[in-house]
């Protein structure tokens, strides 16, 4: 089945567009998509922020990333009419300034010295996720910002979907009740839950201070009580994200490589985003091995290449550039078939490939290649 | 064949950056370590099933299953550890709380627990595989002759294995923290071994060299670097030179083709295997590159071919040998 060709520019070109979400399985190009996806973008005439999380050390010099303030700085490259700004998400300095936004001084720098928290702002699985969707939020929100495009590169998560359930689990962990029957002992503590249940939780708190120690759980209460006053409504922070990502003016892009894993992921995330109601735009398939013409099938290529081999042994030249022709046109041929088994399974995707390009990205000049190479649609 | 590299190993850890082919050199290693009627297991820890995948067989639940036999009559068995499992199990062997346990899933709480505490999460899956690693020593009869765990990616290694560090801030005393050194008492010793799996390629690379400088840091068994998707050179130095300056020799390719019965548009075909030829002579250049950064490591580095056609378990065989071939095997 031939997918349909995803037009990218005309995503870019769409001044109703304000957010663009890259996504996919790690090491699939996302970070270089993004970036690529916002200079070209600039160059169209689009005011563009990209947010990336994890950039090549190259890639970021590239792109002027050197200052870690957290905040976008604007790429000195020639744009035309547009304009690129990009940033690098920190995550423990996000969670600091929603902190710092949201409570007075004393209790801010309380909540900043809680051991909990700081153990939660670095290392909490879904603290990444979650403060790029806050970031997102922010960029997307600040006044009088140089941008009207804002194209997002989702974290390296070990799975895909983690940063559409990160915010939500975060913000309901913070606000869940448990936590707060939990951590506020002197409100009485199973007050509003059954009787049975409050049982279940003397067990539940016993054995959590047995695995953990009574200081985490004290931690993690001095913490929370502290959040709780100044900025309750963690929750509705992460339901205003996600409800920005439904928004027409977003779209989703799943990047994904012509491998089985990949596309298996990338197949999850479509199905995901269609079932939360999150606009999709299409699948970009990276790396995908180029046929500039193909001159003949890999089996001729291949006893062309036996004969010489045969009459005259392995230093012939052309049996090896044969050989190298039958490999390219396998590899290329199973990578059609991935792609064609995705479409099969979701028809009305469209889909852009890119072809490898046989060296690293890490200048302006490869990212507008790259563009160049996104936009012009090449399906099946 | 190599001198065996890891002879005193029994519990080796596989990290690298996504897309390096993690889960499937894992694999392949297990096969490679069961040879000659030799029994180990692999261990998956991040829930995406890629064991099941791998050697096609159902989604694996908690609990120990065969899933091939390597060659000589050797086994490899497979285990998908999940955090709460791990926690239900810790609760059972160290506390008898089974029961409470189960109790406390039902109410969600374990999911809880596991997230207001960074690090408890890790603690438990680097826990279920020490666990295992450790019945060999008591002579179990569940005893594994060596334990393969597919582990989170290069990113994350260094601080998911250094446990120690990371409940310190949680846990200054307490059974979290006994169990901490416990298991921290067989990472960081000689039975473990640490291995990246990379691809020649920049990013990768660059992972892999600060992955092993992060491992060493802290004191952590860096076993080797396996590259993955190796593509052998099919031009010779010359030939490399000659295609990355004036270009291949059109007028030998065009003659090679004729000699080998092409008869229509021999030209058009001669200049399109010369340009391809080039683009494989820029990519062999890059990938020389990257592995020459690898070999500054003091590490040993093996090599894995790509496999053109996919993985399927005959490839893992394939690749179990040539890991075997360069001494991953005891």
């Amino acid at each position: 089945m031939i997918p349909e060709a995803l037009h990218v520019d005309d995503i870019l070109d769409d001044p109703s567009i304000s957010i663009i979400v890259c996504t996919g399985a790690g090491g699939v190009g996302k970070t270089t998509t993004a970036a690529a996806l916002g200079l070209r973008a600039a160059q169209r005439g689009r005011h563009v922020c990209v947010l990336t999380i994890d950039p090549a050390r190259r890639l970021a010099q590239a792109m002027g990333l050197t200052e870690l303030d957290n905040t976008p700085r604007q790429v000195t490259q020639d744009t035309g009419d547009g304009s690129l700004h990009a940033m690098m998400l920190d995550m423990k300095r996000t969670f600091d300034e929603v902190v710092e936004a949201h409570a007075d001084p004393e209790r801010a720098a309380q909540i900043l010295e809680n051991p909990f928290y700081q153990a939660l702002s670095s290392s909490f699985a879904g603290t990444q996720e979650y403060m790029a969707m806050e970031k997102l939020g922010q960029l997307h929100t600040q006044p009088d910002a140089p941008w009207d495009l804002i194209v997002v590169d989702t974290p390296p998560s070990r799975s895909a979907l983690d940063f559409l359930d990160a915010p939500a689990r975060l913000g309901s962990f913070l606000d869940g009740r448990f936590i707060r029957i939990l951590t506020a002992p002197a409100r009485g503590a199973g007050r509003g839950l059954g009787r049975l249940a409050a049982a279940g939780f003397g067990i539940f708190t016993g054995v959590l201070g047995k695995i953990l120690g009574a200081q985490v759980l004290t931690d993690v209460g001095t913490f929370v009580a502290a959040i709780d006053t100044t900025f309750g409504g963690f929750r509705e922070r992460a339901d205003e994200t996600f409800r920005l990502l439904q928004q027409d003016s977003t779209r989703f892009l799943v990047v994904a490589a012509p491998e089985p894993d990949a596309m298996r992921e990338a197949s999850y995330f479509v199905e995901r985003l269609r079932s939360e109601d999150m606009p999709l735009g299409g699948l970009i398939v990276n790396r995908v091995q180029a046929i500039d013409v193909e001159i003949m099938t890999a089996e001729t290529a291949l006893a062309a290449a036996e004969r010489l081999t045969h009459d005259a042994g392995d230093e012939v030249l052309t049996a090896r550039l044969l050989e190298l022709h039958a490999d390219r046109l396998r590899i290329r041929e199973r990578q059609q078939h991935i792609t064609e088994r995705f479409t099969g399974a979701h028809p009305g995707v469209a889909v852009a490939q890119v072809p490898a390009l046989a060296g690293d990205v890490h200048d302006m000049t490869g990212l507008a290649e790259i563009g160049e190479l996104l936009c012009t649609p090449a399906p099946g | 064949m190599s001198p065996t590299l890891w002879p005193d190993v029994s519990f080796h850890v596989v990290s690298g950056k996504g897309g390096t082919g993690k889960t499937t050199v894992a694999g392949a290693l297990a096969m490679a370590l069961a040879r000659d009627g030799r029994r180990t297991l692999l261990m998956e820890v991040e829930g995406r099933q890629g064991i099941a995948q791998l050697f096609d067989v159902p989604p694996l639940p908690y609990e120990e299953r065969k899933v091939a036999v390597a060659p000589g009559g050797g086994e490899v068995w497979a285990l998908a550890v999940d955090p709460e499992d791990a926690l239900l199990d810790y609760l059972e062997i160290f506390y008898n709380l089974r029961r409470a346990g189960s109790a406390l899933r039902r109410m969600g709480a374990i999911d809880f627990a596991t997230t207001i505490a960074p690090g408890l999460r890790d603690v438990l899956l680097t826990g279920k595989a020490c666990e295992v690693v450790r019945r060999a020593e008591k002579q179990a009869a569940d005893a594994y002759d060596a334990v393969v765990l597919d582990a989170p990616p290069t990113g994350r290694i260094t601080r998911f294995l250094n446990v120690n560090n990371e409940v310190s801030g949680l846990a200054k005393v307490g059974p979290i923290r006994n169990h901490a050194d416990l298991v921290m008492s067989v990472i960081a010793s000689p039975r473990t071994a640490v291995h990246l799996v990379t691809l020649l390629e920049e990013m990768p690379v660059q992972e892999t060299i600060d992955g092993v400088a992060d491992l060493q840091a802290v004191s952590l068994p860096v076993g080797g670097v396996l590259v993955n998707m190796a593509r052998p050179p099919k031009l010779t130095d010359i030939e490399m030179n000659q295609a990355l300056t004036t270009g291949l020799p059109i007028t030998e390719i065009e003659q090679g083709l004729h000699d080998a019965g092409v008869t229509s548009d021999i030209e058009r075909a001669a200049n399109v295997l010369a340009r391809e030829g080039r683009d494989h002579a820029l990519r062999v250049q890059l990938e020389q590159q990257e592995s020459t950064r690898l070999h500054t490591l003091d590490v040993p580095v093996l090599q894995l071919p790509y496999i053109s056609g996919g993985i399927d378990l005959s490839s893992l065989y394939e690749l179990a040998s040539v890991l075997g071939d360069q001494g991953a095997s005891p």
